[in-house]
């Protein structure tokens, strides 16, 4: 067990963790952040992103221990309101089915639009591949992230 | 105008009371069925007077729907209150919709399963909607002394044009409450739905996009330990012994015991279907310290059974296939003599593998177990079937029992089978302490209760005019003998032979999205294309000409066959009207369809495969149902589409195969469901306007895609799909 002082939402944390402890486990056991969520443990369901930085970042496969400085991210700091473009657009498109990946798909999407702010269809399905949707809300995640991309242009 | 009785017997459906503070409520049964005419009283169930349900009008006007059902994805918690608001009069915009205060022994609830929620539901929500809105009228007539009929209600505002009154609902509701319930209410016109049949969002929309801890595994509780399984790798073992004392002393480990999840004695219920009666438990401080000691745990495990093999299944199944059934589930005229007779006979073998569910989220369930008594949480189908086997597991009285219900990260059938809610119980017993069992996604895929495996023969002849005279179809399955032996070609065939067999596996298997359906629409779909072809006949052509002899003249006692020939044309025809069909090619795309009746709703489909690229994508998709009434577009054409995505991607990729008992595929890495750029490009659904009352979405769009799919890709490629995952067969596709 080591101490680790994470920068989470803008606030600085504490915790008292093994440093191999990925960071998907300290917010959800430890900080009680249980938007971010745990789908494969493997990072190939995307259902754990968060972002590292401006970076989207499989949580599941991130140590505390390399964190370091950098700030993270989650769903439940990604707007004070709930009114980032991202989360506009999800509710406008009326994306989700069982809602459980959308927390992944949007800290994906929301960190791939501030890299590219006006993407192709072809750019959004390769930035979104690693984001499994079991309910299959693909076609209306794309059109999310392309309302989302022309709110924020606007 | 249609009247409807809210009571039988001296008993009524509904119950009014007079909310603390000044309001009105008004409890009535979410399961109320079908329609109380006078020739149906009889057959009133008896769920009928299971308060079960409650819509509050406050004095501020603002209406409280509560819905009884936990969300699952297929968004009832959404379009069932806006049945109650249509026939109540208020306006969306001032209705709450709650999560009904959950306790089993209050809440007599219904199975989220069978895409019925909506079908069930449709009368009941509806008299409590006209009930409430018949009472407060009665409440303004009387303060108003004018006449109840001439008084209008629109948008949550009651008026009485003559005498230049109106009022809110808020300042009616105290004095309705006051009032008796009517035995008797008006039901809407059809026409008049002005809630009914638009687009609402989903009312749990801005707490899923800003994390909100609604689902089971986000439970957390005062003092709750995290609890880990281990279950036997393969289906045919259980447990010997393990190194348990090496992973006690693990950081944060509290205890690693082995529990018998169920004894010989206890009494399993049909949700109990994939029990595993010996486990390993591992309880610790966090997840990630049980993840590691499972890890450090080395368990040995001993045969019991026979381990089976993906190959065995396959050549037991064939097996079957190859023998006659002494009692063929059904048989029209002479199949053998008309095959002697037919010009052209073609016989194909379809196949499909196990499945796993795969919910995004993982199974898991909280519960703290006392001597006194027994409180759970967690996401469940089924908690009805889960407190009579806890109840007898640990030997407490059902009263003792509480089980609440979260959010569901995803079903698809598997939450019918709560068996990690027995596992959670057995554990928190002997640990006295409240514990959340959580799967790892490897526990989850790995554990069973599979969609069974199957293997379908189908044989038809044709006449030398291209005539369907003779249709033989033998079925089998892993625990399961797949046929519907009513459905379509049945009734439209004069030769008709249905036989199927069931294959037992200790591989368990369960309900899986649209049971049955999801492999047998496809196969059926993708033979009858190739029948037409031998026919030279176009598919849809062919398919119309064989429900014109359902409509006119059916083989068979008529009500024997289930389905409407009529809707089923209809759906077939819309479809190749969207679609503009014509046989050919479209923008260069390869062009398969496809038609299905389940779950009470016809669905036809048109599939556009581009051939332009190395690896063909499907470009569009176009979705003809006909599910009666459609109470919010918005969210039926969600669920459409995630049907269609759904059998896209299980038919192209996903199976769960077997070697030596073992599941041969653990995690994502290997189990391939599909992602963003496999997914349609375009998906486009139309509705049958009927005004018919409505029937489910949850399934009906997922079976017939797979023969849309298969029907384009040999369109494509020249090959016929004949085995799932098609990928297997060096399709295209990808």
């Amino acid at each position: 067990m080591a101490n680790f002082s994470l920068k989470v939402n803008g606030e600085s944390k504490e915790v008292d963790v093994d440093p191999s402890t990925p960071m998907l486990w300290v917010l959800r056991d430890h900080l009680k952040l249980v938007g971010t969520k745990f789908g494969c443990g493997i990072a190939q369901c995307g259902a754990c992103t968060v972002h590292l930085g401006d970076n989207a970042v499989r949580s599941c496969q991130l140590p505390v221990s390399a964190v370091g400085e950098q700030s993270i991210t989650t769903i439940e700091g990604l707007s004070e309101n709930g009114d980032h473009p991202v989360q506009k657009a999800w509710i406008e498109e009326d994306v989700y089915q069982c809602g459980y990946c959308q927390a992944g798909q949007i800290m994906n999407a929301s960190a791939f639009l501030k890299q590219n702010p006006n993407p192709t269809d072809t750019e959004i399905e390769n930035a979104m591949n690693g984001n499994i949707c079991r309910c299959g809300t693909y076609t209306r995640i794309k059109k999310a992230i392309k309302n989302a991309s022309s709110i924020s242009n606007a | 105008m249609t009247l409807i009785k809210t009571t039988y017997n001296r008993r009524s459906f509904l119950k009014s009371g007079t909310l603390a503070g000044g309001g009105m409520i008004l409890g009535f049964s979410w399961l109320a069925s079908c329609k109380p005419t006078p020739e149906q009283v009889s057959n009133i169930p008896k769920e009928w007077f299971d308060i079960n349900s409650f819509l509050k009008i406050g004095d501020n006007g603002m209406v409280t729907i509560m819905s009884p059902n936990p969300e699952i994805g297929q968004n009832v918690k959404t379009s069932m209150p806006m049945i109650v608001a249509d026939e109540l009069g208020v306006d969306w915009k001032n209705v709450i919709v709650e999560q009904a205060p959950l306790n089993t022994d209050i809440f007599q609830r219904q199975l989220a399963g069978g895409s019925q929620s909506i079908r069930v539901g449709w009368s009941g929500l509806r008299i409590a909607g006209a009930t409430a809105r018949h009472m407060l009228v009665a409440a303004a007539a009387e303060a108003w002394q004018v006449d109840e009929a001439e008084i209008t209600v629109n948008a949550g505002v009651i008026s009485h044009a003559a005498s230049n009154n109106s009022t809110g609902f808020g300042e009616m509701a105290s004095k309705a409450a006051t009032l008796p319930v009517p035995e008797e209410v008006k039901l809407k016109e059809t026409s008049n739905f002005d809630i009914i049949g638009t687009d609402k969002r989903n009312v749990d929309g801005p707490n899923i996009v800003t994390g909100k801890p609604l689902f089971g595994i986000d439970i957390q509780e005062e003092g709750m330990m995290i609890a880990m399984i281990v279950h036997p790798p393969a289906f045919g073992m259980t447990y010997k012994s393990m190194n348990a004392d090496d992973v006690k002393t693990m950081p944060g480990i509290k205890d690693v015991f082995p529990i018998d999840a169920y004894k010989e004695d206890t009494e399993k219920q049909w949700s109990d279907a994939g029990a595993i009666n010996k486990l390993v438990a591992i309880v610790g401080e966090s997840t990630w310290q049980c993840m590691q000691a499972k890890k450090a745990l080395n368990v040995t495990w001993e045969e019991t059974s026979a381990l089976e093999s993906t190959e065995w299944h396959d050549e037991a199944l064939i097996k079957l296939l190859n023998t006659s059934s002494k009692q063929p589930a059904r048989k029209d005229g002479n199949v053998a003599s008309a095959f002697k007779k037919a010009d052209k006979v073609i016989e194909r073998t379809y196949s499909a593998p196990f499945l796993a569910h795969n919910t995004m989220e993982p199974m898991n369930f909280y519960a703290d177990v006392t001597a006194e008594r027994a409180l759970f949480n967690g996401p469940i189908q089924t908690p009805e079937f889960l407190e009579k086997t806890l109840s007898s597991r640990l030997g407490m009285p059902v009263e003792k029992i509480d089980i609440k219900m979260s959010r569901m990260g995803g079903g698809f059938g598997r939450r019918l089978y709560g068996t990690f809610g027995v596992e959670a119980a057995v554990i928190s017993q002997r640990m006295q302490t409240p514990i959340k069992l959580v799967y790892t996604r490897e526990d989850d895929m790995t554990q069973g209760t599979y969609r069974p495996t199957y293997k379908v023969k189908y044989k038809a002849g044709l006449d030398k005019d291209g005539n369907l005279i003779a249709w033989h179809v033998k079925g089998a399955g892993s625990n399961d003998d797949l046929l519907f032996e009513n459905r379509f070609p049945a009734g439209a065939v004069d030769n008709y032979l249905a036989e199927k067999f069931s294959l037992e596996t200790n591989v368990t298997t369960g309900a899986w999205r649209a049971p049955r359906s999801n492999f047998v629409a496809g196969a059926e779909q993708a033979f009858l294309d190739e029948v037409a072809e031998t026919a030279g006949k176009d598919p849809i052509e062919f398919r119309l000409e064989l429900f014109d002899r359902a409509i006119k003249n059916p083989v068979g006692e008529p009500e024997k066959n289930d389905y409407d020939p009529v809707r089923y044309a209809g759906v077939l025809k819309l479809v190749r009207d969207k679609a503009g069909w014509d046989g050919s090619m479209k923008n260069g795309a390869a062009r398969g369809v496809s038609a299905y009746y389940c779950h009470n709703s016809y669905v036809a489909q048109v599939l556009d495969l581009a051939t332009d690229t190395k690896s063909p994508k499907v470009n569009k998709v176009w979705c003809a149902v006909d599910c009666g009434i459609v109470i919010n577009p918005m969210a039926a054409k969600n669920q459409i589409e995630g049907g269609i995505i759904d059998g896209i991607g299980h038919a192209t990729y996903s199976e769960m195969t077997f070697k030596d008992g073992k599941p041969q595929h653990k995690n994502y890495d290997t189990y391939r469901l599909i992602r963003h750029k496999e997914a349609p490009k375009e998906i486009e659904s139309f509705f049958v306007d009927n005004g018919i009352d409505p029937t489910g979405l949850g399934e009906p769009s997922m079976p017939p895609i797979i023969g849309a799919l298969a029907n384009a890709l040999y369109k494509s490629t020249g090959q016929r799909h004949y085995n799932q995952p098609f990928i297997t067969e060096k399709s295209v596709i990808g």
